[in-house]
């Protein structure tokens, strides 16, 4: 199994989204008072200011709006893997998060702009915590 | 428009070594400030504003001033990553006008090189925080962030690693004219200490997809220090003052639907040129942090020196080196080819000085107008602009 880096807690903004991850659902925020999409979590709209903040579980599926294919690292849990792509993902909900793509052949030529994508949690030897990553559909 | 001159660098100095073993970071910031003292004919105590990045073993407002034995009356500990400096010019400059200060200081001092630290490759660093939480476990390095603009620059606007190549190949020749930068390929052990083409860009290896690794820059030791003055201290030091007529600030990060092809200079550019009274048409020098090709590339445009997307016929109308017409770039040779300690805004700030004086090793003839621009933090992730426009006396 990968060995990524885990969450930290205590950490108040993103204890419920990593709870989500635990329960297989990769969960977002709307803003009460100005409806818009808020993402990463916090306790405060990030276009607004209001704390009326509620949460939502997304499809998990979106679009790759940009990637890098990692070379050469020398991170911890990552040396090992090999060539990975790290990407910003746009979710259909709205929100775009740093995430990977994972799962294909040759990530250089394999994972493109603007390829469908959809979420999948990956278990880790490193602790409790899987990291959702995503896969072409 | 009019160009208010309210506040100038006086003195400067860069550490001439990037591989300094035995000697602390402390100790490049202590030994540039004296030189860059000494440069603008001032004294150890006629400092009285400090400005600090906080770098070094102890460094920051509270810890450098112990240090360095001053007892300055304006103390400003801004650390925005490698802009830091500029905005450090900025505070400078408003603080000088406003008459609190009248010799301010800023210094820089790096031992990255002689410590291996993996500035590029290595992760963010641990922690407990809301970003390491969500952003931790993916493995970006500093060089993927950078990788994901340029990636979406080519696909939004069809530039190519060809054209951004050239960016590497004008910095190559204008640090094959400067010593020092000759002395740090030659003591990094570059594999090739000479002028490079756009064919050695696209056969360097890629690091980071589509980052190839004559795209990026080094990691060195290195340093120095800026001495920034009021007016009627300027009248009396050895040189002639380099004035900063204007300056601007900003920060940008992932924004949900953002465009990462725009920079924070988008926003620190034009109060810059609107204080200055200066068109980016009118400036014959640019300092923009060349951490790698698409810094440039994106700071240029959002500049305003071409419009978004067209930096690939900007570069191939035949810019950036210093002996064509048009915008010249890094004339000290940049951070691809000359310094990268870490943080490299304030060498942005010293060898525009240099232009302005006519010192430059790959001098413009009759150079008058710079703009240094810092680009601090992860360019595509969460980053700091500082842009700084400086005019000959
Ligand atoms: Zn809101």
């Amino acid at each position: 199994m990968p060995n990524r880096p885990q969450p930290h807690f205590p950490e108040a903004d993103t204890k419920h989204y990593w709870d989500g991850v635990k329960a297989g659902e990769l969960r977002y925020q709307t803003c009460d008072a100005c409806s818009k999409v808020n993402f990463t979590p916090t306790a405060h709209c990030q276009s607004c200011g209001s704390n009326a903040l509620s949460w939502h579980v997304s499809k998990g599926e979106g679009s790759v709006y940009t990637y890098s294919v990692v070379r050469q690292n020398r991170i911890p849990g990552f040396v090992e893997l090999g060539a990975y792509a790290v990407a910003y993902v746009d979710l259909d909900e709205g929100f775009r998060m740093l995430t990977n793509v994972v799962g294909t052949a040759n990530p250089t030529t394999d994972i493109s702009i603007g390829q469908r994508v959809r979420v999948e949690y990956e278990q880790q030897d490193s602790g409790e915590y899987p990291i959702p990553v995503f896969r072409p559909i | 428009m009019t160009q208010e001159r309210k506040a100038a660098i006086a003195g400067i100095h860069e550490f001439p070594l990037r591989v300094a073993p035995g000697v602390s970071a402390m100790q490049i910031k202590a030994a540039s400030l004296k030189a860059a003292l000494n440069d603008a004919g001032l004294d150890w105590k006629d400092i009285d504003g400090l400005y600090d990045a906080g770098d070094g073993e102890g460094g920051g407002g509270l810890g450098l001033a112990a240090y360095l034995g001053l007892r300055p009356r304006v103390i400003d500990t801004t650390q925005v990553g490698g802009s830091s400096y500029e905005f450090h010019a900025a505070h400078a400059l408003r603080d000088i006008a406003a008459g609190r200060v009248n010799v301010a200081i800023t210094t820089y001092g790096s031992t990255a090189a002689s410590n291996r630290i993996p500035i590029g490759t290595g992760g963010r660093g641990g922690g407990q925080s809301w970003s390491a939480n969500m952003e931790g476990p993916y493995g970006s390095t500093l060089i993927s962030n950078y990788a994901m603009v340029k990636q979406r620059h080519m696909f939004e606007y069809g530039t190519t690693t060809e054209q951004l190549a050239e960016i590497s190949v004008a910095t190559r020749k204008h640090a094959m004219r400067n010593p020092e930068a000759v002395k740090a390929m030659t003591d990094l052990q570059f594999v090739k200490v000479d002028e490079i083409t756009v064919e050695d860009v696209l056969e360097s290896r890629i690091v980071a997809d589509p980052l190839h690794l004559l795209e990026c820059c080094m990691v060195s030791d290195g340093g120095g220090a800026c001495v920034f003055v009021s007016p009627e201290v300027a009248r009396n030091i050895k040189k002639k003052p380099v004035w900063i007529l204007g300056t601007g600030e900003a920060t940008k990060y992932r924004e949900n639907g953002g465009d990462i092809t725009t920079s924070a200079a988008a926003q620190s550019g034009p109060p810059a040129f609107a204080q200055a009274g200066v068109s980016p048409a009118e400036i014959d020098i640019a300092m923009i942090y060349d951490s790698f090709t698409i810094t440039v590339a994106t700071c240029l445009e959002d500049l305003g020196f071409c419009k978004k997307g067209e930096i690939g016929q900007f570069i191939g109308d035949g810019h950036l080196a210093f002996d064509k017409p048009g915008l010249t770039l890094n004339t000290d040779g940049g951070g691809l080819s000359s310094n990268h300690p870490g943080m490299r805004g304030l060498f942005l700030l010293l060898e525009a000085t240099r232009q302005l004086r006519g010192e430059s090793t790959s001098q413009v003839p009759g150079a008058k107008l710079a703009v240094a621009h810092g680009n601090g933090g992860l360019l595509g992730g969460t980053h700091t602009g500082g842009t700084v426009i400086l005019a000959a006396d």
